[in-house]
């Protein structure tokens, strides 16, 4: 064990630099933008890691997310640039004015790949199942939050219905989580065969096979003529098919590119990124929606009675520094509660500024002084802090360390606790805490309602705090995207200001491909579309 | 191998075993007694791990829901659901229990990260693991022996300590770093042999065997150079020189034979590399196997997984200790099988 993630990247830097001389040798063909999207070809795409299950709906993980993308086809379809919402198997709908009741009216001829039809009935298959799974559809059973039913009027139009207000639904139709897989498979296989495989989408890709931790294959559909509104071109998807191989070692996937082994790779580490700069190879790359990487204080610990220490945490961290000098360009600098390409994200303006002496001006108001050894102390108590945090993002230590030196100079001591996901997980549970380092992903703002609604875990220890409640509450009850986007900014501000939160820095998808791969796309939640994708000769 | 056989029957015949029949029943009863033992250490294993990833902090439904930080989206009802689901809401000697009955049926449960039935799972890893340890036993037999019996022959004091000093160095190199130098340098500078999807490839087999059979080869050039000397400095080489065989024959006939014994031991710590260095190897040349489904059972807490892997690891021990012991009296005729002490009566 002690072998795998943590050490994994140290080392495997620790190899490149003794290994005599690197494979930076692009082989010269940088012909830039002067094919033409021919047909055909397989592309070989290298995942960080094996999906390990990979039906979309049950899955959370961006690499069964991103094979689920090009098998699953959605009600609807999100432009990643405007954010609005715009039909794909789903023609037209109407949204009840307290958004508790959804009417969709389909696209008629659309087929699952074992011949089934995608009608209303397998809308309402599907909906039902996703709420049943609970926990094991985590994401799609929480969109589906309230679920009261799916009513189907006739062959091409439902309604779908909740008990409570649910604005985040029809952003969430649009997700893989809610993807549509045909009703016979519901039916006849359980989830765990679906996890492994057998399953049917309306995909512009089919699934052949999946071999754990070797690779997953999938092959275009050649009667596929349904895709959403959005894509440039309509008919069978360009490529004839993809082919996932799982590679976990970064250094391995940088080489298996650069060798032209394979014909694209995911998640680039930041310490990689430079091997790419002026090499014959793209680099592809998009924010995370939702919640960037932040520290959240545990304000149920004792430590933060006094909320100045947190507002002086976020005027404290420099966070171009962080990203300019352990990050990379890619990971922009967090403006707020929501990652920027969020749904409604409005930032909070000038709420984020990096003034230490500000910090320093707090911290002094509220008693607590420069002691001799740099930190402050307050009646005899040093300021010190810990932050738990699991390194699963290969970057997180080095990020935690830069910050621990800018909290230094402001004089508070905070230490780092580096620790596997299932002893942060324990912590985190029991409240032994200060603060906690992740983010959250999701394209739609109610994702604040999951992490601060304290009817939720309340893992920032808020006990009571009704006038946000509210605003949450609120925000999911209201269909006006207007009126929307006014209750979300309030509700962020909000979290900013009364300290609930320290953003950081938006953690970003960063893939290779190489120059002859052209039409790999991000969706909105940034995980990757195949469809329009070709490759040259 | 019926040369032997024989020897070994009539060795064992005369010496206190008068009464129990044959040489074959004792070997059966032996055998028989030795199968005990191994379900005892199976029951053993399978107890331990249990016990221990109980005691684990955090739990497989926490972990999936919540690893890695991130918050859940799921309610606490769907929690508790998918904790009945898996029967992790029972005590744990009633998990303990059920778990242990359906194993002694041959079902060994279903991964709860994958879906996949655990015993398909390891059917489906074990092969390609099989072929890269089998491989890399291979080459590290071939290896180390060729440098303890090249540094036990050279007359050259230079050669001598070169090739002595070579296996701590081999143990000394850490697998990973080995398997990425090697995929960089031959992979993907040299182009010479695919980085991945070894399985399926013999040319895609020689670079994760190789990195995978040098420890093992250090160890076994270690002590079978170790063995010879001792071997070489007895009375009975001696005596074959003075007879008039020939140098060469003295080393590979006379010492040799006597030498390897020492080796044969290690058999269970050579196991043991292989299957832990099997986690590396498939890892740095993205192989499927045993190694990988280990790492990943393990970081997720996959209760039914990492049992299945544990009893296949703890068989796999078994299996090849008893092996040596079976063949240890065919190659030492001091050693007999069932023996407690060597020349003394056994009960």
């Amino acid at each position: 064990m002690s072998l795998r993630p943590a050490s994994g990247p140290a080392l495997a830097r620790t190899a490149l630099a003794l290994a005599p001389v690197l494979v930076l040798t692009g082989c010269g063909t940088a012909g830039g933008e002067t094919g033409s999207p021919s047909d055909g070809g397989t592309l070989a795409f290298a995942l960080a890691a094996d999906p390990s299950c990979v039906d979309p709906q049950q899955s959370g993980n961006n690499q069964a997310l991103n094979v689920g993308r090009q098998v699953v086809d959605s009600l609807t379809d999100q432009d990643p640039e405007t954010g609005e919402i715009v039909p794909w198997l789903a023609e037209d709908w109407e949204v009840s004015d307290d958004a508790d009741e959804y009417t969709f009216h389909l696209r008629d001829g659309v087929t699952f790949s074992d011949g089934e039809p995608l009608d209303a009935e397998a809308v309402r298959a599907n909906f039902d199942t996703v709420s049943e799974l609970g926990a094991l559809a985590e994401l799609g059973s929480s969109y589906l939050g309230g679920y009261a039913g799916t009513e189907v009027h006739d062959d091409l139009s439902l309604t779908v219905r909740f008990d409570d207000p649910n604005a985040q639904f029809l952003q969430a139709t649009s997700t893989m989580s809610l993807g549509l897989v045909s009703p016979v498979s519901l039916e006849e296989t359980t989830p765990e065969q679906r996890c492994q495989g057998e399953y049917e989408g309306s995909g512009p890709f089919t699934l052949d096979s999946y071999e754990p931790e070797q690779q997953v294959t999938t092959t275009a559909r050649e009667d596929y003529d349904w895709s959403s509104e959005r894509t440039e071109h309509t008919g069978p998807a360009r490529l004839d098919g993809i082919d996932f191989r799982i590679v976990p070692e970064s250094g391995v996937r940088t080489g298996a590119l650069l060798s032209g082994e394979v014909d694209a790779i995911a998640d680039i580490p930041p310490q990689d990124e430079e091997r790419f700069e002026g090499d014959d190879v793209q680099v592809l790359t998009r924010p995370n929606p939702g919640i960037p990487f932040n520290l959240h204080p545990n304000l149920a610990s004792p430590t933060f009675d006094d909320p100045a220490i947190v507002q002086a945490l976020q005027l404290a961290v420099d966070r171009q520094e962080i990203v300019d000098t352990v990050l990379s360009e890619r990971y922009p600098v967090a403006a707020g509660p929501l990652a920027e390409v969020t749904d409604h994200a409005a930032g909070t303006g000038d709420g984020l500024q990096h003034d230490p002496e500000a910090a320093a001006e707090l911290l002094d108001e509220a008693g607590w002084t420069e002691g001799g050894d740099g930190v402050r102390t307050k009646d005899g108590e040093p300021l010190e802090l810990d932050v738990i945090f699991s390194p699963l993002f290969n970057a997180n230590e080095t990020v935690l360390e830069l910050l621990q030196q800018q909290f230094r100079d402001l004089g508070v001591d905070l230490e780092l606790r580096s620790m596997t996901p299932a002893e942060y997980d324990t912590v985190q549970q029991d409240g032994d805490y200060d603060l906690a380092w992740y983010n959250l992903t999701r394209t739609d703002p109610d994702v604040l309602r999951t992490l601060f609604h304290t009817e939720y875990a309340d893992r920032t220890g808020l006990g009571e705090e009704d006038e946000l409640d509210a605003l949450l509450a609120d925000q999911a009850a209201t269909s006006d995207p207007g009126e929307r986007a006014d209750l979300v900014e309030q509700a962020e501000s909000h979290i900013i200001e009364e300290g609930y939160i320290v953003p950081v820095f938006e953690f970003a998808q960063i893939h290779g491909l190489g120059q002859h791969v052209h039409g790999v796309e991000f969706e909105a939640s940034s995980r990757l579309s195949f469809y329009e994708a070709w490759t040259e000769d | 191998m019926g040369r032997h056989a024989h020897a070994v029957a009539r060795r064992t015949r005369p010496a206190g075993f008068g009464t129990a029949g044959p040489g074959t029943g004792t070997v059966t009863r032996y055998v028989l007694r030795r199968l005990f033992q191994a379900l005892l250490v199976l029951w053993a294993a399978y107890t331990a791990t249990f016990a221990l990833l109980y005691l684990l902090p955090s739990d497989p439904v926490s972990l999936m829901l919540r690893g890695g930080g991130e918050e859940s989206f799921a309610t606490p009802e769907q929690e508790a659901e998918l904790r009945e689901r898996w029967g992790f809401d029972q005590p744990p000697a009633i998990q303990y229990l059920t778990m242990l009955g359906l194993a002694l049926t041959g079902d060994l449960g279903t991964s709860l990260t994958t879906g996949q039935p655990v015993v398909a799972a390891l059917a489906e890893a074990l092969p390609p693991t099989a072929q890269l340890a089998g491989a890399a036993l291979v080459t590290a037999v071939l290896l180390g022996g060729g440098v303890a019996v090249a540094a036990t022959y050279t007359r050259s004091p230079l050669l001598a300590r070169f090739l002595t000093a070579l296996p701590p160095v081999g143990v000394a190199m850490p697998t990973f770093w080995v398997g990425l130098v090697l995929v960089q340098v031959v992979s993907f500078q040299w182009g010479l042999l695919t980085a991945l999807g070894g399985e399926t490839s013999a040319a895609g087999l020689v670079l994760p065997a190789l990195t995978l059979s040098l420890p093992v080869a250090a160890l076994i050039a270690q002590v079978l150079s170790d063995g010879l000397r001792a071997e070489l400095a007895r009375p009975h080489t001696t005596t074959a020189r003075a007879k008039g065989a020939s140098r060469a024959r003295v080393h590979l006939a006379h010492a040799l034979s006597g030498g390897v014994l020492p080796t044969l031991t290690l058999v269970g710590v050579v196991t043991g590399e292989l299957l832990a260095g099997a986690v590396v190897v498939e890892t740095v040349f993205s192989r499927p196997g045993i190694g990988r489904i280990t790492a990943t059972a393990v970081e997720a807490q996959d209760l039914p997984l990492v049992q299945g892997v544990v009893l296949l690891a703890a068989v796999v021990f078994v299996l090849a200790n008893l092996l040596v012991d079976l063949l240890l009296p065919l190659l030492d005729p001091r050693v007999r099988i069932g023996a407690r002490r060597p020349g003394g009566a056994a009960a």
